[in-house]
């Protein structure tokens, strides 16, 4: 099948248009939220558009190094950390978690299918020039540092900055 | 023959589409890629970004079940 020209003439280049900007809130901490907020992400690197996503509450431990255990002062917040470790490979599925089997069934099916893990995708954002903001509010609130998330994200910052970012993106989505 | 080619084949949404982009970073205006994939989503996932981004999907067909995109890059 051959498919029409659909390229329109490009505009005369006098300047480099400024990227399209699309902003993704990861809230969740959950599999089945952290594999679409990346492929969206990614996706969105595809099309040439400058992503960020911002982390928040549960959300941030697609952020946790592999090898992250217990975090915090808090007994609290260690008590937390230990009943929801994350890291990408430890994420719970919202539904059908079975204490962890829903999840190896999940990612043995995906890894079948040829599906990217989580992993993979986090890897290829950051590759792609996706920005990665974890909120500071969330690891204060968590007990945790630096040093519990892994390399090559953004500094530390609040909704202020993400509300400015969302105001002039194009797409924003909480998911 | 495409000046490159991206072999996408069993991997699924969004590798044929990020693939694909990540690729036609490496070519001048005006030579093509040929992408190769078997994800179905990407009958309308690669027109879609091919027109968002202003590339020009020149020809699509399908054979022996795998779908073939010569896509020319702005």
């Amino acid at each position: 099948m051959t498919v029409p020209d659909l390229q329109e003439e490009p505009a005369a280049e006098e300047e480099v248009p400024e990227k399209e900007k699309m902003v993704l809130v990861a809230a969740s901490g959950d599999l089945d939220k952290a594999w679409p907020v990346l492929i969206l992400a990614t996706t969105g690197a595809a099309y040439g558009m400058d992503v960020t996503v911002f982390f928040t509450f549960w959300g941030l431990s697609i952020l946790k190094k592999p090898g992250t255990g217990i975090t915090g002062d808090d007994w609290r917040q260690k008590m937390m950390s230990a009943f929801h470790k994350g890291t990408p490979d430890g994420l719970h599925l919202s539904k059908l978690h079975f204490a962890g089997l829903g999840p190896s069934m999940m990612k043995s099916l995906a890894e079948d299918k040829n599906v990217a893990s989580v992993q993979e995708l986090l890897d290829l954002s950051m590759e792609m020039g996706v920005k990665l903001w974890p909120c500071q509010m969330t690891m204060d609130l968590m007990g945790l540092t630096n040093d519990d998330l892994i390399d090559g994200l953004d500094k530390p910052t609040g909704a202020g900055s993400a509300i400015s970012l969302m105001k002039e993106a194009s797409i924003q989505m909480f998911i | 023959m495409a000046d490159t080619t991206v072999d996408a084949r069993n991997l699924q949404c969004p590798m044929p589409v990020v693939k694909t982009a990540m690729a036609i970073k490496d070519i001048k205006a005006g030579q093509t890629l040929e992408l190769i994939a078997t994800d179905r989503g990407a009958l309308s996932d690669i027109p879609a970004w091919a027109k968002d981004t202003g590339n020009s999907l020149k020809e699509q067909f399908e054979e022996n079940d795998e779908f073939h995109f010569i896509i020319e890059k702005a």
